[in-house]
């Protein structure tokens, strides 16, 4: 079915979204996490199309309100609508709340958009199916802990005012067993496809905070483009000095370690994480490792190279390595990269010279559609 | 698409249609039409009309409703337009206990519009006349493009509200021969015409002569500003004398037909929806109601009469303003005798078996509009019992506050907050200012500032209507300010009018 308001209502996105476009260098540039609330809807500030008008500023305004509670007395949050009040009438009129909801999912898809980013090519079809639970319906029957209490209690109601036994002055209400309404629901099937990122950082004494905050931001980006591509999408952590280890989220974006820097300690990591849990039958595998580009030695990053080409590059769908500049590395690494493996077409390289580079560098790595 | 009644809602039709007229209801014909959510959302989307000009902001009406809906948060219930006949709109998923209170509801905002006098000047046609605007719009787009269009539409909305509410009932552009004629019988002051020469001193003693001849100079001098009087109808103003192409004078005069066409809707929303919900309790508790379908009843009209402390429910002060006038004449507590009674006794046991609250309440509709309706109808009584209250803003603890619970205080707060739909009178003082063409407004500055940079935003609209510099005059902090844009810069100074 076509309405027409859709037309209006696709040009309004169209808008709406224009202004995250414009802006999106600017959130990137600013660093704003946007978190996630609750399962995956964010709320996101967005410049609500607010046509300005002489007007009284809500705080000048005050106006009249209705209830108990004594003078002085605060009126909570979002009990207060002032602003026109008595809009017209069938017009919808009235003051909204600036902010409009977009999921993790519209923003990635805005994300896409923007950066026209493809679509990834799954390599792996095999789908394990998962059941979800759908609620449906109401019936008589089910487990005490699906009652639908406002169902049950009108029940009830309805039920003792047709006997005569609702008393008004002395309103009590008790269900009996044919009162009780439950929730029932379905189960639904939901393929799935399986994907992971295992995220590998360099937190060597050149790796400063600014730097942190770019292979942050970048990862925010990463994560949600990949998880609206791939339903159930794991995350692993890496970080690495001279020796690599395995964190959990928080770690990894807030640990600063000093000391040297072989790469190569993360890729061993690497490389024993797939081979223990993602099987590349089953899995897609997406790589993402950031550093400052100064390894420890030549020798080390031969070594990498090796393991790149002979134990990582064969079983994930893509590897990426961006390179956030500091003022102390040298660099080097992405270079002998380039050299070594930047022909095959699984590996996305990417410099990052600051945050406005972060928006290029989301583009380089996901641009490749893989 | 929308479907005519189903023979089982056409049956529930007639029953509630019968009662309504049974009450004294008297409306326009009323056609119903049964609508999915989604349709729902997109007529209210449009506010109320199935069709309405392009424009993204019904798309953001349409937004929030949908995802309201959606999250189980907000479901429009009924959607009733002002016209003659009246359409309104039924959700097909809807119970038939929630159908016919609809439907009771419906009738009551019909007869409201057909009587009451704030939409005696309304078009009744107004469904063709919008969808009429529709296609004149579609026309400018196909020819002039969608992104000019568009953008002159949101400059002009930036001005919707500066209209004058009460211009439908006054007569605008007199006769132009008729003021000619009196303008040239003003020019020469005679005086009364004398019978005798000796008695001419005392019929036309030169001090009247003098005053006349004031008055002329008077009326001469204001002929040559312009506008001669301060023009509260903005927008008119503009239509009339800013340097506008012939498409955007057709899209201005457009947006401000639709602006009046809707403009009674908000002079009359708390007596309109509590004389709706006056009759679909009334209708559904004394006459359509069955015994299964009560507690739904009651569900359903308790929802629509919730209040919050911050907000006022139009649905309920309206509701509980017509009982209480109806009770009042009633029980014929009114008029002096009461007023001048302070014997608590004898006020509460109060009754003279009047009988002529119906009556009174059926007049009421007619002749009042919001805030007469308030003024004269809200009393101390009412508004303890309805535990009234004004909230402001305290600045030091950064929230909103219960300030007073005074009666007077509480009613003026009211009858600011309704006059003009609690926006700020602005009119055009000066169309041709210090002799530069520019444009003069006036705020009529009531103890509220307006919002700078709101203000400052719609000067830019406006001049780039106007096309010269725009200026506007209000107070900031007790000052007199001039906010002023040229077309590049934005400047203020002190001026006081």
């Amino acid at each position: 079915m076509s309405l027409k308001i859709h037309q209006d209502h696709s040009r309004f996105k169209a808008i709406v979204r224009g202004k995250i476009k414009a802006n999106l260098r600017k959130y990137v540039q600013k660093g704003e996490m946007l978190g996630k609330k609750g399962k995956d809807a964010i709320s996101i500030p967005i410049p609500f199309i607010d046509i300005p008008r002489f007007k009284y500023g809500h705080k000048e305004q005050g106006g009249v309100g209705q209830g108990d509670g004594e003078v002085g007395q605060t009126l909570g949050p979002g009990q207060v609508q002032p602003g026109d009040g008595h809009g017209q009438a069938g017009q919808g009129e009235g003051e909204h709340a600036l902010e409009v909801d977009v999921t993790l999912d519209e923003l990635a898809q805005i994300l896409g958009e923007e950066l026209q980013l493809p679509n990834i090519e799954r390599r792996h079809n095999e789908k394990i199916v998962t059941q979800k639970i759908k609620y449906t319906g109401i019936n008589t029957t089910g487990p005490e802990s699906l009652r639908h209490f406002k169902r049950t209690f009108k029940q009830a109601l309805k039920r003792q005012i047709a006997t005569g036994t609702y008393d008004p002055a002395k309103p009590v209400i008790i269900p009996t067993r044919e009162d009780r309404r439950y929730r029932s629901y379905k189960l639904q099937d939901l393929p799935e496809t399986n994907a992971v990122i295992i995220y590998m950082m360099d937190v060597s004494g050149s790796m400063g905070d600014e730097q942190k905050e770019i292979v942050r931001i970048e990862s925010f980006w990463l994560d949600t483009w990949l998880r609206h591509q791939y339903k159930g999408l794991e995350s692993r952590y890496v970080i690495h000095d001279a020796v690599a280890r395995e964190v959990d989220r928080e770690t990894f974006f807030h640990t600063r370690e000093s000391g040297g820097t072989m790469i190569s300690s993360a890729y061993k990591l690497c490389r024993e994480i797939i081979q223990a849990d993602y099987p590349k039958s089953a899995w897609n595998i997406y790589p993402f490792h950031f550093s400052d580009g100064d390894n420890w030695s030549a020798d080390d990053t031969r070594q990498c190279i090796d393991m790149l080409r002979n134990d990582i590059l064969p079983h994930v769908n893509q590897f990426a390595y961006g390179q956030v500049e500091s003022p102390y590395g040298s660099g080097q690494f992405i270079k002998d990269l380039r050299e070594a493996v930047g022909d095959q077409n699984n590996v996305a390289l990417s410099e990052i010279a600051d945050k406005d580079a972060i928006y290029n560098s989301i583009k380089d790595f996901l641009g490749k559609g893989r | 698409m929308p479907k005519s009644l189903t023979p089982r809602l056409a049956a529930l039709n007639t029953e509630v249609e019968g009662y309504a007229r049974e009450f004294g209801l008297d409306f326009f014909e009323t056609v119903f039409e049964v609508v999915t959510y989604d349709e729902m959302n997109m007529v209210a989307a449009y506010g109320g009309f199935p069709n309405r000009y392009p424009h993204w902001r019904w798309g953001m009406e349409y937004e929030q409703l949908a995802k309201g809906y959606e999250y189980g948060l907000s479901k429009i219930y009924e959607l009733v337009i002002n016209n003659d006949p009246c359409y309104a709109y039924l959700l097909e998923s809807n119970a038939d206990v929630d159908q016919k209170l609809v439907m009771a509801h419906v009738y009551g905002h019909c007869d409201f519009f057909k009587n009451n006098f704030s939409f005696r000047h309304t078009n009744r046609r107004m469904i063709d006349e919008m969808a009429n605007h529709a296609t004149r719009v579609r026309r400018w787009i196909d020819k002039i493009g969608v992104e000019k269009v568009e953008d002159f539409i949101d400059r002009t909305l930036s001005l919707e509200n500066l209209i004058d509410q009460h211009a439908p009932h006054i007569r605008r552009n007199p006769d132009p021969k008729r003021a000619e004629d009196e303008a040239k019988a003003n020019e020469r002051v005679e005086g009364f015409k004398v019978g005798r020469e000796y008695m001419r001193g005392f019929i036309n003693p030169s001090e009247f002569l003098e005053s006349q001849r004031k008055k002329v100079e008077d009326e001469k001098a204001r002929a040559k500003k312009f506008p001669e009087r301060p023009q509260r109808d903005v927008l008119y103003f503009l239509l009339e004398y800013a340097p506008l192409e012939p498409w955007e004078a057709d899209i201005l005069s457009i947006l401000r037909d639709e602006a009046y066409y809707f403009a009674p809707q908000g002079q009359t929303k708390i007596m309109n929806e509590g004389w709706a919900s006056y009759w679909h309790s009334t209708i559904m508790t004394r006459r359509a109601l069955k015994d299964d379908e009560i507690i739904d009843y009651a569900d359903r009209h308790s929802g629509t009469m919730g209040t919050r402390p911050g907000a006022l429910n139009p649905y309920k002060l309206g509701i509980e303003l017509w009982r209480d006038i109806e009770d009042r004449w009633n029980k014929g507590r009114f008029g002096k005798e009461w007023d001048e009674c302070d014997d608590l006794r004898a006020r509460g046991s109060w009754d003279k078996k009047l009988g002529a609250g119906r009556e009174k309440i059926f007049e009421v509709r007619k002749h009042y509009n919001d805030i007469t309706f308030i003024d004269t109808f809200l009393t101390a009584e009412f508004a303890m019992e309805q535990k009234l209250f004004v909230y402001g803003f305290n600045d030091k603890r950064n929230s909103w506050e219960i300030l007073d619970r005074e009666f007077r205080k509480v009613k003026a707060k009211l009858l600011q907050s309704l006059t003009n739909f609690g926006q700020p009178i602005i009119e055009v003082v000066d169309g041709n200012f210090e002799n530069r063409s520019e444009l003069l407004l006036a705020h009529k500055h009531d103890g509220q500032d307006l919002k700078g940079d709101y203000a400052r935003e719609t000067l830019r609209n406006l001049q780039s209507l106007w096309r010269r510099p725009v200026n506007i005059v209000t107070r900031y902090d007790g000052k007199g300010v001039m906010l002023r844009y040229d077309g590049q810069n934005h400047s203020e100074k002190k001026f006081e009018l």
